[in-house]
């Protein structure tokens, strides 16, 4: 049964998010027999309470708080208070995300030794490699049940994949398949198989898509060694003299603040949040924020080169049934400049329901060039784009000096443009995408601007020297021996695929590091 | 309060196109009302004038023309201009003083005289950019295209769980390929 610890414990491990990264550590942490307390700024939804509705969902579990925009990425036109669509609820982006379970390559760890320097980007090589990474890639495909792998058997493809997959053929490409996808394709793991019902971003009613919500979460708790406090928004990080961290202090619904001692603090709330955390945590020990000695902290925010198309056919399609991301052509995920850009991108399938089509196929847009897209919706087959970004120090997570949350502190201001590259990547991508649906027949493409974030990375970037990042290779910070750093925020680059299978990699890895130095006393 | 109902409007259709029905449109303003004689259906109106919401009527279907997707669906999706009207002296007087530059702009007839869609257009081309034309166009967003009677209308299934899903509904039923 779930443990529950007092606010004076100090023998505990304090970790801030529930979602891939958090969610992970605390059950790793509490099946080593390891005291936590998860601090979890959302509230507990089961999964028998999500609803097949977007905008219903979207109130119920995304992460709705003020937050602003800078940059010239289109976002901060369209969605000013929208920078990413990410979720606020227990089992955090794992409720929400689609289920792409995807290593990254191995040159993607060391991007500044395979691309060279590159005018604006801020390219540095991961302190690990894909080989120290593996047995961990290992386990998570294992715990999460990605299919192909460990002899599970890839989803049975829709009829958008089916379109993907004649338009892939069409052009050539080798590697199209439905994915590696951390979606139940048989009963498993006392989860049932996906039933193809669609809204895989609402939150999976089955329970079929793996997340820490209705996996990690309880496997945790049965252990009574965790505990997960929702409606519980981490506002400071509070340390001694020494400069070691002691606990972190919260508020609860009502905006009563209270502060949870910690023998350990693990920050994982997602790229926006934790850097956000670690910046309004300043004191006059640390006048710039925890463990930002180096001035990285909400640097580097990355969150993929992205883009859609959709096409129209002559004849039906239905693309929203069944698994939202159905596939994948992971062909053009090389990183082979003669394309014009570094690095690659994965073409994998989406579809959207009508309300959240109308929002996003080209916001801002009306008049019959738009209606006429929407009137064939049922026609419409379509992909999503995401592809390495490059770092860049301006774009950035910051405090924005003027709006304030409801408890009184600033809001993360999220800054970003497009570098060079990634606009190259992307056009390449459109040209493909639409080369791809027309290889099939489609009468009309929508080369489609990317949507509010939803992969957010590397503002909290490790790196092997600690005047390159915020963290070393265990995610550790480089200034605070007892605080981690145990989401996407730690990433050096992007890569091409979907971060949650290497954040929940590195979060298992991290636990060990975590148990050892405890064990070692070192913290 | 406003309401959208059925009903037969109680008067004849002579009387309803004396009253000033638009040229393009069939909507017709009646006491406090927006009706739709060949429809049957009214909306009545509080804060804005019933000739306003005729208006944002016409000005959401060309905005967002689907030309299988009836009037009412369109009435709906404006209403809630006229209930923040009601609370919100600001806002009612946005949509009033922004109908009234598209009436100005529109030349005699005002912008239900005009005949054509893309006369219309061309006059919302011109207002693009106000705060009036974002608040009508911003709220159609959600207003119109969230309405779960309209999905059918794009061949949309909504809701799936209660169903079992697309498992055994057809996911991978294309046959065309």
């Amino acid at each position: 049964m779930a443990a529950s610890y007092d606010l004076n414990d100090d023998s505990v491990v304090v970790i801030v998010g529930s979602g891939a990264g958090g969610g992970t550590l605390g059950n790793e942490l509490a099946q080593k027999g390891i005291d936590v307390v998860i601090l979890e700024a959302g509230p507990r939804v089961e999964y028998d309470a999500f609803v097949n509705d977007e905008w219903e969902s979207f109130a119920q579990l995304a992460w709705g708080d003020p937050r602003t925009t800078a940059g010239s990425w289109r976002v901060a036109k369209d969605f000013p208070g929208l920078p990413a669509w990410i979720v606020k609820a227990v089992g955090g982006s794992t409720t929400h995300w689609a289920g792409a379970s995807l290593r990254f390559q191995e040159h993607e760890f060391k991007t500044l030794t395979h691309y060279g320097k590159i005018d604006g980007a801020n390219l540095l090589d991961w302190p690990i490699s894909l080989a120290e990474l593996e047995p961990y890639y290992a386990r998570a495909e294992d715990k999460m049940g990605v299919t192909r792998t460990n002899g599970i058997e890839g989803l049975p493809g829709n009829n958008n994949f089916k379109i993907l997959k004649a338009g892939a053929d069409k052009l050539g490409y080798k590697e199209c398949h439905t994915g590696r996808m951390a979606i139940n394709s048989v009963d498993r793991d006392d989860r049932m198989a996906c039933q193809q019902t669609g809204f895989c971003f609402q939150g999976c009613k089955w329970g079929a898509k793996w997340s820490t919500l209705y996996t990690e979460i309880p496997k945790g708790e049965a252990t009574g060694k965790l505990e997960v406090r929702p409606n519980a928004q981490a506002v400071k990080i509070e340390h001694d003299a020494s400069g070691k961290v002691t606990g972190v202090t919260y508020a609860d619904k009502d905006g009563k603040l209270s502060t949870q001692k910690a023998r350990i603090v693990a920050v994982a709330g997602n790229s926006i949040e934790s850097p956000r955390l670690l910046l309004n945590s300043a004191s006059s020990l640390f006048p710039d924020g925890l463990a930002n000695s180096s001035g990285q902290v909400g640097k580097n925010y990355m969150r993929h080169t992205t883009g859609s198309v959709y096409a129209i056919f002559d004849k039906p399609v239905h693309f929203y049934r069944g698994t939202t991301m159905a596939g994948i052509v992971q062909d053009e995920a090389r990183h082979d400049t003669s394309r014009g850009f570094a690095g690659g991108y994965e073409m994998e399938t989406l579809a959207l329901g009508v309300p959240f089509m109308a929002a996003f196929l080209n916001p801002g847009g009306w008049g019959r060039s738009f209606t006429t897209a929407l009137d064939h919706y049922d026609h419409m087959a379509g992909m999503w784009i995401v592809g390495e970004d490059m770092p860049q120090e301006g774009n950035a997570v910051t405090l924005d000096p003027e709006v304030k949350d409801k408890f009184g502190m600033p809001v993360a201001r999220v800054s970003f443009s497009d570098h060079p590259n990634d606009v190259a990547m992307r056009e390449h991508a459109y040209r493909q995408g639409t080369a791809l649906y027309e290889a099939v027949g489609a009468t009309r493409a929508f080369p489609t601007p990317p949507y509010p974030s939803t992969h957010n990375l590397g503002t909290n970037r490790m790196s092997e020297k600690p005047g390159d990042g915020v963290v070393d290779k265990n995610g550790q910070t480089h200034d605070i021996k007892n605080l981690f750093i145990s989401d996407g925020s730690q990433f050096t680059t992007g890569g091409a695929e979907n971060p949650t299978l290497t954040i929940v990699s590195l979060a298992i890895r991290q636990a060990d590091h975590i148990a050892n130095e405890m064990t070692a006393r070192n913290i | 309060m406003v309401t959208v109902y059925d009903r037969t409007p109680g008067i004849s259709r002579r009387e309803l196109f004396r009253r000033g029905a638009g040229a393009g449109a069939l909507l017709v303003v009646s006491g406090t009302a927006v009706l739709s004689p060949r429809h049957a259906w009214g909306l009545e109106t509080t804060a804005l004038k019933p000739e306003t919401m005729a208006t944002l009527i016409q000005m959401a279907r060309d905005v967002y023309p689907h030309d299988q997707v009836p009037d009412r669906f369109y009435a709906i999706a404006v209403k809630s201009h006229d209930e923040t009207a009601a609370r919100d002296a600001a806002h009612k007087e946005l949509i009033e003083n922004g109908v009234a530059d598209l009436d100005r702009r529109s030349g005699a007839g005002g912008y239900r005289g005009l005949g054509w869609e893309e006369e219309r257009v061309a006059v919302l081309r011109q207002i693009e950019e106000t705060p009036f034309f974002q608040a009508v166009r911003g709220g159609l967003v959600v207003g119109l295209y969230n309405q779960k009677e309209v999905w059918p209308i794009f061949g949309y299934e909504g809701e799936s769980y209660s169903k079992g899903g697309y498992i055994a509904r057809g996911f991978d039923d294309i046959e065309w390929l």
